[in-house]
């Protein structure tokens, strides 16, 4: 790779590329008073910068084990939401979650367990990947999702479950912390062949069960 | 569409409610608050439910795992990417990416996108007639150092009018994208420049009702790393919360 600016000359500005700006410059001085960093909106314009190619594939479509998850995004007034941009991770289908590298140039072999996928115009995202296995006794199979949007302040956790799993559900504790009858927003829908459909309502009747990891 | 009057009216009334509520004993708010009547895109998407608090498991005390692999080095310069340099004020951010307790947050990745310098946005539909820059894309990523330090290379955005109300405009950002060591430490924000007379006017900067957790967005104008007859230097370090395991430690020292 080369430095492709027109001034180049090693004597005169320009001549500071990317490798000599380096990390060293930084030291370890502290700015801020080291309270959390507040969350802000992802904004309308992130479709140039976050998605990536192939970002919905976590593994390849014709592959045996391949599972479709996908669904719509819905405002409170169940008008479709156009511009939000979901991320799953999950473990593999022996229920191990994944330390390889690679999420953003996937090759279609190394199963990482990240994706992102945003909605279009329709408000509907679809991701490739595998059902996931347990990852420990008495958990039913899931896959964490985060919504990012524009009018979100801060980005919602949820996760997807199967319809399937009815047994491990009656032991999975996110499902126990959820009141019974907002457990069927995590459920996902069988809607054909290795298929399930997850649509996500921000607000209002049916509104999804959104999780909270913080103190 | 209501006035910028009508907004900052808003914007202040729930400034006072927080303030009302630290004063009597409460904690100051560390994010924005979801439903923020100001900022008009949130009124239909915030959740009114109260979020279903749960503990990680294993699997969300860990992240994806990111590195060189994924990111080249020169991703982090923003002014490289065409054939000819952007136009703009070429500025260094630099800072250090943290966890809850101060630690680094080593080996992960940090993603930026921003307006030109002129206020406008690659994107499609970002309609604000000012001129798109054939040398600047704004987009960039970074893998953050041993002592979570992340640099980019880039030139300053413009601040951009939109409809929220009659003569909105946000103040010039760059939006930041990042991962923690755990998945519940992931994180979108913006950070901002000192200063900005847009701050007091734009919902989504006070869409966090606190003042001294808005302040933890702008970064610090820092000469030391400023580069000499090249670049303005800023330094921002973004600290993500947690992770669990420590605050469980910590509670049980308050309880």
């Amino acid at each position: 790779m080369t430095d492709t600016r027109t001034n180049t000359d090693a004597s005169g500005p320009g001549a500071i590329g990317p490798v000599e700006l380096n990390t060293s410059q930084i030291g370890t001085e502290r700015q801020g008073d080291g309270k959390q960093t507040p969350s802000q909106t992802v904004g309308p314009f992130f479709g140039y910068a976050l998605p990536y190619n192939k970002g919905w594939e976590l593994v390849p479509p014709h592959r045996a084990d391949a599972i479709r998850l996908h669904g719509t995004v819905f405002d409170g007034d169940g008008a479709v939401v156009p511009d939000a941009i979901l991320e799953i991770w999950q473990a593999d289908a022996t229920g191990t979650f994944s330390r390889e590298q690679g999420s953003l140039e996937p090759d279609g072999y190394t199963f990482t367990g990240f994706g992102r996928a945003s909605v279009n115009l329709a408000g509907h995202y679809s991701f490739t990947t595998v059902k996931p296995g347990p990852t420990s006794v008495g958990r039913a199979p899931s896959v964490l999702v985060t919504v990012f949007a524009r009018g979100l302040t801060h980005h919602l956790f949820t996760r997807v479950f199967f319809p399937e799993d009815t047994d491990a559900h009656g032991t999975d504790a996110v499902l126990a912390a959820v009141p019974a009858d907002r457990r069927s927003t995590l459920l996902s829908v069988s809607d054909g062949p290795a298929s399930y459909r997850f649509d996500i309502r921000l607000q209002g009747d049916g509104e999804t069960v959104f999780l909270d990891f913080e103190n | 569409m209501n006035s910028q009057n009508e907004i900052t009216e808003e914007i202040l009334a729930i400034e006072a409610d927080a303030r009302k509520s630290v004063e009597a004993g409460g904690s100051p708010e560390l994010h924005p608050r979801r439903d923020y009547a100001p900022y008009r895109s949130s009124l239909l998407r915030h959740p009114t439910h109260e979020l279903v608090r749960v503990d990680p498991e294993e699997i969300e005390r860990v992240s994806p795992a990111f590195g060189h692999t994924d990111v080249s080095l020169l991703e982090s310069d923003l002014t490289i990417a065409h054939a000819a340099e952007p136009i703009g004020e070429r500025i260094t951010v630099s800072g250090h990416v943290l966890d809850g307790e101060g630690r680094p947050v080593r080996n992960q990745l940090v993603e930026i996108w921003q307006a030109n310098a002129a206020g406008r946005y690659v994107h499609k539909r970002d309609q604000h007639p000012a001129p798109l820059d054939p040398n600047f894309t704004g987009v960039g990523r970074a893998i953050t150092g041993e002592n979570g330090e992340y640099t980019f290379q880039t030139i300053k955005p413009g601040p951009y009018p939109w409809r929220n109300h009659v003569n909105a405009w946000r103040p010039a950002h760059i939006h930041f994208s990042l991962f923690g060591s755990a998945f519940t430490q992931r994180l979108v924000t913006q950070m901002y420049f000192p200063s900005d007379p847009l701050f007091a006017l734009d919902p989504i900067y006070q869409s966090i009702a606190d003042p001294a957790a808005r302040q933890r967005l702008i970064g610090a104008y820092d000469h030391s790393l400023s580069v000499p007859e090249y670049s303005l230097g800023y330094r921002w370090d973004i600290v993500l919360t947690g992770p669990k395991s420590t605050w469980m430690e910590g509670e049980e020292d308050h309880d």
